[in-house]
């Protein structure tokens, strides 16, 4: 019979291995049974404040904790009582909580002790449960299974929040069809391995996690999870991978550069390491080269996929060598998706028009749902195949511009917009500006991504000269990796010929000197 | 150099007491960015070589702690 909800990659697992460790972290170690059990528990608990047999759909859970195997407890269990999970970052601002509560009117919030009073102080009357009282209900056996045979494999999943250029963020609804889709085949192309041991670094909140929760459910294999401060301590950062014999790492490029940066390698060589793959931001080959140095004979494997897709759509597996100036190809298409270039006017480009630009668009059941509560939004962001007349076909409009190389393979380029990648994490300046003119004093602000030096600067025009306080108070609407690096205060903005602020003269003062 | 550091500090986090906060590691006021950055400067300023060895809370969880893990690099 065809899978129909992710889950049932858990019960097999805790049917065939009980007792082997499924997710860990410095604290907590939970078997694939022990989680099928609490996920059961809290699966219950969620169902009294929102009932699927009754409801008729599925409804958004919020869960607003910190990483750990029992925040994954919350998502199964979510999943398990017929409804979906949204997990919002727990240090996010409290004004940008509210913006993702109001558009998303979750059924439940679960928390854990430590964030109760955060999460209570914005939630208003959407019940909020922690997570020890929800695994402390008794599992209602009849009621999860009555629930598994009305759900749908077009039920939603998960929903995850993103930058969005309005200074709204936009919640990106993933279905369990593409979701077991692609925990099938990324974890095949990436041989993932029943013995293997995965150190996640990603939160959760954010998408790449993906591969480290779902291809290690699939798998049956270990997760562990890297304490976050670890990744300012590089030496400590390998003893740790070590430690726990991991054996694959799904990283951002500048969570591997720490190491290279500061050539930690050679104080110690993690011996059990045997693949690394990276995303969500370009990787420098001359990182690439520093790690590969180390590990010669390891798969080294760059992926790519926008939030709107499940998890990635092209991956490259390193087949060569590149010098440290030249660009990682983003690769080719995974199994049963379509990814293509179009032009300007909506013409296919073709691997034999090699360098030729265009923008990257993706067909095929990767697609998320659409953006949660944005109709809208959804329309104009998932539209008609231009190359298909016939019938409703959706593509994504990624808006990233890459090209062919001779091989035939895709080699990501730049954005079209404002959208940038820093720390890993999506951002549209938009975001930041509006933020920032909403701030008192502050009459104009354009932000300026330097890719260079890895760091956001804002020029602003205000009387005020006090960038502690205007940070401070970016903080309070703002999530850490959005609040610029750089200040530059100044008299006035300068424009284009059309009235607009002149991005380039601006880049040419700030960037390029 | 405690100045001239805290100049540094203050360049990245203009809102944190770095005068009073003695947990930049491992309460995360610094993340793995600010290290890069702030050990990029250091090098340079103070002309040392921190090693990855270096790199412990114990040496970055305050500016007295930095500050005496530069005048021991600089000595040296």
């Amino acid at each position: 019979m065809i899978q129909k909800n992710i889950t049932e990659y858990l019960i097999r697992q805790a049917e065939g291995h009980h007792d082997k460790t499924a997710y860990a972290d410095e604290t907590v170690s939970l078997s694939y049974g022990e989680l099928y059990e609490e996920s059961c528990r809290i699966g219950t608990a969620i169902s009294k404040y929102a009932d699927r047999l009754s409801n008729m759909k599925a409804c958004p859970v919020v869960v607003f904790m910190e990483k750990s195997p029992h925040t994954l407890a919350c998502f199964f269990g979510s999943l398990l009582s017929g409804n979906f999970y949204v997990p919002v970052d727990e240090n996010m601002p409290e004004e940008r909580i509210r913006l993702i509560l109001d558009n998303l009117s979750p059924s439940l919030i679960i928390s854990d002790e430590k964030n109760m009073d955060k999460i209570g102080s914005v939630a208003g009357d959407i019940p909020i449960v922690t997570h020890k009282e929800a695994s402390g209900c008794a599992a209602d056996e009849g009621y999860l299974k009555k629930v598994e045979e009305v759900s749908i494999d077009t039920d939603p999943a998960y929903v995850i929040y993103t930058s969005g250029s309005t200074g709204t963020p936009k919640g990106v609804a993933v279905s369990h069809r593409s979701l077991i889709d692609y925990a099938d085949h990324f974890s095949a192309a990436a041989g993932f391995r029943f013995d293997d041991v995965v150190a996640s670094q990603a939160p959760f909140h954010f998408d790449a996690s993906l591969i480290d929760i779902y291809c290690t459910l699939c798998t049956g294999c270990t997760m562990v999870i890297v304490p976050i401060r670890l990744f300012s301590l590089p030496v400590k950062l390998l003893e740790f991978l070590e430690e726990k014999q991991v054996t694959l790492i799904r990283w951002v490029p500048s969570a591997l550069n720490i190491v290279a940066t500061f050539k930690a390698l050679k104080v110690i060589r993690p011996g059990y390491l045997r693949e690394i793959i990276f995303g969500a931001e370009s990787m420098p080959a001359k990182c690439f080269n520093y790690w590969r140095s180390y590990y010669p004979d390891a798969v080294f494997m760059q992926i790519y996929g926008p939030t709107e897709i499940t998890g990635i759509c092209t991956y490259y597996i390193v087949d060569r060598d590149f010098a440290d100036d030249e660009v990682i190809p983003i690769g080719r298409a995974i199994a049963n998706s379509s990814v293509f270039l179009l032009d300007d006017e909506d013409r296919l480009i073709t691997p034999q028009q090699v360098g030729v630009k265009g923008e990257i668009c993706i067909k095929g059941s990767c697609l998320a749902l659409g953006y949660y509560n944005a109709p809208e939004l959804t329309d104009k962001s998932f539209t008609q195949d231009p190359l298909n007349k016939n019938y409703p076909e959706k593509i994504y409009r990624s808006g990233d511009l890459a090209s062919y190389n001779e091989r035939g393979e895709l080699v990501f380029s730049s954005r079209k917009d404002f959208q940038i990648k820093h720390m890993g994490h999506r951002i549209e300046l938009g975001e930041i500006e509006a933020a920032a003119c909403a701030v008192e004093g502050i009459k104009a602000a354009v932000c300026l991504f330097d890719d260079k030096k890895n760091k956001i600067i804002m020029a602003y025009v205000s009387d005020t000269d006090d960038t502690a306080g205007i940070i401070r108070t970016l903080q309070k609407r703002l999530p850490r990796y959005m609040i610029p690096n750089i200040m530059k205060q100044l008299e006035s903005m300068p424009l284009t010929s059309g009235g607009k602020a002149d991005r380039q003269r601006l880049k040419a003062m700030f960037i390029e000197g | 150099m405690k100045e001239e550091i805290l100049e540094i500090l203050m360049g990245m986090h203009p809102e944190v007491d770095f005068e009073t906060e003695d947990s930049l590691i491992d309460s995360r006021v610094l993340d793995s960015f600010d290290i890069v950055s702030l050990v990029g400067e250091l090098t340079e300023r103070f002309d040392i070589e921190i090693g990855p060895e270096e790199l412990t809370p114990e040496n970055f969880n305050s500016i007295d702690a930095i500050v005496e893990l530069v005048g021991k690099l600089s000595e040296g």
